[in-house]
């Protein structure tokens, strides 16, 4: 028993350790192909906004040149990139310097958290609904128009969506507030009312996130239902007489397990799709420091989130990976 | 007798049907760019921010340019950005997909775990490093290059699976038993069985590349200079065309891309259902019953 244990826990560690090497190693090395010295550009741009005085200069010099090492050895300055790495250092910001990347991620983390997690939980059970009763009711003309509507939804880009959404709902028909996670001027406390501030706010970046991936739910999982419509199991079970709440059950665990996994590789979409709508919305989570990023050349910021978000999504859909196990019955058995 | 089956088909699929009004329209859009002699980066020719009016039928921009003629000019090259990511990452993806499932073994273990990586990793902030750090050498053919080394995983998975199923089948081992090699097995006994799928393939990576291209031009990151749908909007945004009311300047080009995207999304799922052999059955029969009648 433990035996099979193993024998899914190992590959998928494996395997996740190897997303890791490969991202952070891309990660370091684009910096390194630019044709420009990036410390220079870096220092160019950082003194071009505001004075500063030469000592704080020279600092950020000497930390530039620690992070992108340009006179040492290359392999050399790979392996201190992993030993600063595995000690949770991604360097300091550069527009706030000297506050660590790390800090301004942790601070701006709960929000992005928050929205992902509420979109992502609520398209994938909304997604699973619907596909399911459009594959039950496939020649009903409801079903055709809902399917429709999900179809039309899935390839059109985020910021694409997002944009017709705050144009719509927040500009000519301002039902939601343009920008910000709670209204200005409001110090965040746990009261009822603060509640709603943030709900309202986050509704249309959570919308324009779900509705997006719920197209790819549901057209998934309609073909998944239709299937197994088809199969042996679910034939007998209707001729064998077993009522019709539980064939509906049988159809959604069997159904579901195949959505997890896929749920795990759809992560790292889902996050870009949700960086993109924060900029479009202001919201304050990673999207918006990545954004500020590109505006003032924070390289040092851009490579702290590019690292952090590869392991982040590689470690969640690890999770759900590990997880898959406990759902399924039969791997559990084995 | 082709023409006729074709016509037939259409009659039969709506999806292709409103896919081909939709892309007509895009086309029409292309022609009217390619031919004209407009320059959309010669600032102020038009008054400025001009609503839709009969000598400018959308409107002007805040720069002075004619909406409708700038837009004709991004759209093919946001088209040709989309294609030519496409096209670059899915013959990476046909040669590691079909080399790897081909071989088996070790390179097959290695090359499969690189395409999961790349199918986990999240892509739009790496994209956004690696543009930021080419931001001087970024043009069409550039981004289309960038674009396609981050989206082969999908595609070579799954030609790797069609590859696995073909290996096992009885002409394979007829080809390898008269003496065929290796390189010419994969190109004359399964690339004829690759190659629907591939188109519809490259349909799906045209949207995710034309998707991402105006992702990054919002953002700024690409050469705005140079008109496409996303720098469209980036210049829109950058004088506050939503709050001052100039819906038209980040409007249309938002509704010419939903219309192309959208064209192109039904045109693949047409093409994928026709290549279903379980609908495929069921179409002969619909054409031979069509014939009895």
């Amino acid at each position: 028993m433990k035996k099979g244990f193993l024998n899914y826990f190992i590959p998928r560690i494996i395997q996740w350790l190897i997303v890791i090497f490969i991202g952070i190693t891309v990660a370091f090395i684009i910096p390194r192909l630019s044709p420009v010295d990036p410390v220079e550009t870096v220092l160019n741009k950082m003194t071009g906004y505001s004075v500063m005085n030469p000592e704080a200069v020279e600092e950020l010099r000497e930390s530039l040149q620690a992070m992108f090492g340009t006179e040492k050895n290359i392999f050399v300055q790979y392996g201190e990139f992993w030993l600063r790495l595995l000690k949770g250092d991604l360097g300091p910001s550069l527009t706030m310097f000297p506050v660590p990347v790390i800090d301004v991620i942790l601070t701006s983390l709960p929000w992005s958290m928050f929205l992902l997690l509420t979109a992502i939980v609520i398209a994938w059970i909304l997604g699973i609904f619907i596909g399911t009763i459009t594959a039950l009711n496939s020649k009903k003309k409801w079903a055709k128009i809902l399917e429709g509507f999900v179809t039309f939804l899935y390839p059109i880009p985020h910021y694409i969506l997002a944009l017709v959404l705050l144009f719509l709902f927040a500009y000519l028909i301002p039902i939601f507030p343009l920008t910000g996670a709670y209204g200005m001027g409001i110090t965040p406390q746990f009261n009822m009312q603060f509640l709603f501030q943030i709900i309202k706010h986050s509704f249309l970046p959570a919308l324009s996130i779900i509705l997006v991936s719920l197209g790819w739910r549901a057209l998934s999982q309609k073909a998944l239902v239709s299937n197994l419509l088809s199969s042996d199991f679910m034939k007998y079970a209707k001729i064998g007489g077993v009522p019709k709440q539980t064939r509906f059950f049988y159809l959604i665990s069997n159904s579901a397990l195949p959505q997890v996994t896929d749920l795990a590789l759809s992560l790292g979409t889902v996050f870009s799709g949700s960086l993109i709508v924060e900029v479009v919305f202001s919201y304050p989570g990673l999207g918006q420091v990545l954004q500020s990023a590109i505006l003032q050349g924070d390289y040092n910021t851009m490579i702290g989130i590019v690292t952090f978000s590869i392991i982040a999504i590689a470690t969640a859909s690890l999770i759900l990976d590990l997880l898959y196990p406990l759902l399924d019955p039969r791997i559990r058995r084995s | 007798m082709k023409i006729r089956s074709f016509a037939n088909f259409i009659k039969h699929d709506k999806n292709m049907m409103f896919s081909i009004i939709l892309l007509s329209i895009t086309l029409v859009m292309i022609l009217i760019g390619v031919f004209s002699k407009y320059d959309p980066s010669q600032y102020f020719l038009f008054p400025k921010s001009e609503p839709p009016s009969r000598s400018n039928i959308m409107g002007t921009t805040s720069l002075g340019q004619d909406t409708f003629l700038t837009l004709a000019k991004a759209l093919p090259n946001s088209l040709l950005i989309g294609s030519m990511a496409a096209v670059i990452s899915r013959i990476l993806a046909v040669f590691l997909g079909t080399f790897g499932g081909y071989k088996g073994g070790k390179t097959d273990g290695v090359i499969s775990v690189i395409a999961e990586s790349f199918i986990v990793i999240p892509r739009l902030p790496l994209l956004i490093l690696i543009a930021f750090t080419f931001k001087q050498q970024l043009n069409i053919l550039s981004m289309g290059f960038i674009l396609a080394i981050l989206d082969w995983g999908w595609p070579s998975k799954r030609y790797r699976s069609q590859i696995l199923s073909l290996k096992e089948r009885e002409f394979t081992q007829n080809a390898k038993f008269s003496g065929m090699g290796d390189v010419e097995i994969i190109l004359k006994e399964f690339m004829p069985f690759l190659i629907p799928y591939i188109i519809v393939d490259i349909i799906s990576g045209i949207i995710w590349a034309i998707g991402m291209e105006t992702t990054l031009s919002v953002l700024g990151l690409f050469d705005l200079e140079i008109p496409t749908v996303g720098t469209m909007i980036y210049w829109a945004n950058y004088h506050n065309a939503i709050y001052r009311g100039i819906w038209w300047w980040w409007g249309f080009p938002v509704i010419f891309l939903i219309i192309t995207i959208f064209g192109l999304y039904l045109l693949s799922a047409s093409l994928q259902n026709y290549l279903d052999p379980q609908t495929r059955i069921q179409r002969i029969k619909v054409s031979k019953e069509e014939v009895k009648e």
